[in-house]
């Protein structure tokens, strides 16, 4: 199994392990996930994510290059900019969901899901062999990346580099210094809070993690991540979404920019688009009074018709709001706010209700 | 990792504890661990008769659902209610306040097939 340059920090920290994408990575800490959640959204959650891949791509055709392979519009951006996007395969499905970096005009870096990494370099490499004037650097394990969120993220990164990062706008970059260690300092996260996300060198990971630390961060692991990015209603892949989920249905119409010109998928997800039934992605809350924690593959049922209407593509209990919520795909005609539903949660029927995602962010 | 000498234990990680013709079950400090925080504890109807080693009920945390087995056979006598609002308890004190029903059995000596305290201690080492 692979694991990140913080590994030993980790065990340091009482951290708990399990088995991610082929990765050895902290599931949570001693104080546990509630603990985790609660400190990122009253102060400041620091999340390595090292696991997570990385590419570079450089040269005069790598703006067409990225532009035919991701659906979001990459030439709006300006250096120092950075989007959420989307790879989509040939009939629409999405084959991962990454950030796009422009670094200058002529280079672009993206980060991607660690458990479609080999999949979507694979991938880039056979589509970039038509764009001779792009190359693709795969620069995954010289990478480490850690992020710092909560209400006190921005504040803590400030006090500890010398340039403002204050100054640096949501979904822009700059890089900067922490503890000596040369790093980009991205205004993102998955998390529903304010903060960072700080890439840097392999080797850089220790001693950054350690000043954040002595600044106050509470360390947290995958579990909370995931009970974060729940609560702020943000897609996991394999999740929400995978090769055979249309972003249509998954809510990210908005990261498909269809008046772009041509790029994978587009063609599918046009005609798709004008098709009458189709699925959305939408909240469900447990209703009051009903104590159950929604979870993956829980059917979703409406009380007038005997088949599932829909899905539940991540559950849990929110530890912010005290109550199970549930991210769902659900046939369009049940999507509506307020709609009564049903899921079974193990054989037992527990009452929800459609609710407005997210279910809590703060500022972001 | 507390193992009480006074109790009795199951290879699921529950724990009995018999007093007379009743016996109290709950989870171990280990099994309160693993699970981490608990959010969520289904538990029987009073008067529900539960064999040994039978289901009687889901333990959730976060993350992770688990099944109650009862470790002795009888009938289901009292629930921890107090859990349905705090069921962190459990994992504050797994062997007190964080008990989770009250079995009346008719054969007490049925718990002394159960593991006891060194026995145990030796399976959570073996794991």
């Amino acid at each position: 199994m692979k694991s990140t340059a913080l590994i030993e920090t980790h065990r340091a920290l009482g951290a708990r392990f399990v088995d991610y994408a082929g990765w050895e990575m902290p599931v949570q800490y001693s104080s546990g996930p509630v603990a985790e959640v609660k400190a990122c959204r009253s102060a400041v959650g620091i999340f390595d994510v090292s696991h997570m891949g990385t590419v570079r791509v450089s040269g005069p055709e790598a703006l067409d290059f990225i532009q035919y392979v991701t659906s979001n519009d990459a030439s709006r951006l300006v250096p120092g900019q950075a989007q959420y996007s989307l790879l989509l395969n040939g009939a629409g499905g999405v084959v991962d969901d990454i950030i796009v970096y422009r670094v200058a005009t002529q280079e672009f870096f993206a980060v991607i899901n660690a458990g479609c990494k080999d999949k979507d370099v694979a991938w880039l490499r056979t589509h970039i062999r038509s764009f001779p004037g792009a190359t693709l650097v795969d620069e995954s394990d010289a990478t480490s990346i850690i992020a710092v969120q909560g209400p006190s993220a921005v504040s803590l990164v400030s006090s500890l580099t010398a340039g403002a990062v204050d100054s640096i706008k949501r979904f822009h970059f700059a890089s900067t210094r922490v503890s000596g260690v040369s790093l980009v300092a991205a205004h993102t996260g998955y998390t529903g809070e304010d903060g960072f996300e700080l890439i840097m060198p392999w080797d850089g990971a220790p001693s950054v993690w350690s000043a954040l630390i002595a600044g106050g961060a509470s360390p947290c692991g995958l579990a909370s991540r995931d009970v974060l990015r729940i609560e702020a209603a943000y897609p996991l892949y394999g999740h929400e979404i995978n090769e055979d989920i249309s972003p249509l249905g998954a809510g990210l119409q908005w990261a498909v920019k269809t008046s772009k010109k041509d790029f994978i998928g587009r063609n599918a997800l046009v005609e798709r688009a004008q098709s009458v039934t189709r699925e959305k992605l939408v909240g469900l809350v447990v209703a009051s009074g009903a104590r159950a924690i929604p979870r993956e593959r829980c059917p979703v049922y409406a009380s007038t018709i005997e088949d599932p209407v829909g899905i539940v593509t991540s559950g849990t209990l929110s530890p912010t709001l005290g109550i199970g919520v549930a991210l769902a795909r659900v046939g369009a005609g049940w999507a509506t706010m307020g709609q009564a539903l049903e899921i079974d949660i193990r054989g037992k029927r527990s009452p929800v209700e459609v609710a407005p995602l997210p279910f809590y962010r703060n500022g972001v | 990792m507390s193992v009480p000498e006074n109790l009795r234990y199951s290879k699921s990680h529950e724990w009995v504890r018999i007093d007379g013709d009743t016996a109290t079950v709950g989870i171990t400090d280990h099994a309160q661990e693993e699970l981490g925080d608990v959010a969520l504890i289904q538990l029987p109807e009073v008067g529900r008769i539960l064999l040994a080693d039978g289901a009687f009920g889901e333990i959730e945390s976060i993350k992770a659902v688990s099944e109650l087995y009862s470790p002795v056979g009888g009938e289901v006598v009292a629930i921890n209610e107090a859990l349905e609002e705090a069921p962190e308890t459990v994992n504050n004190d797994p062997y007190g306040d964080g008990w989770l029903i009250k079995l009346k059995v008719a054969s007490p000596a049925d718990a002394d097939v159960l593991l006891d305290a060194a026995g145990y201690n030796a399976l959570l080492e073996e794991s």
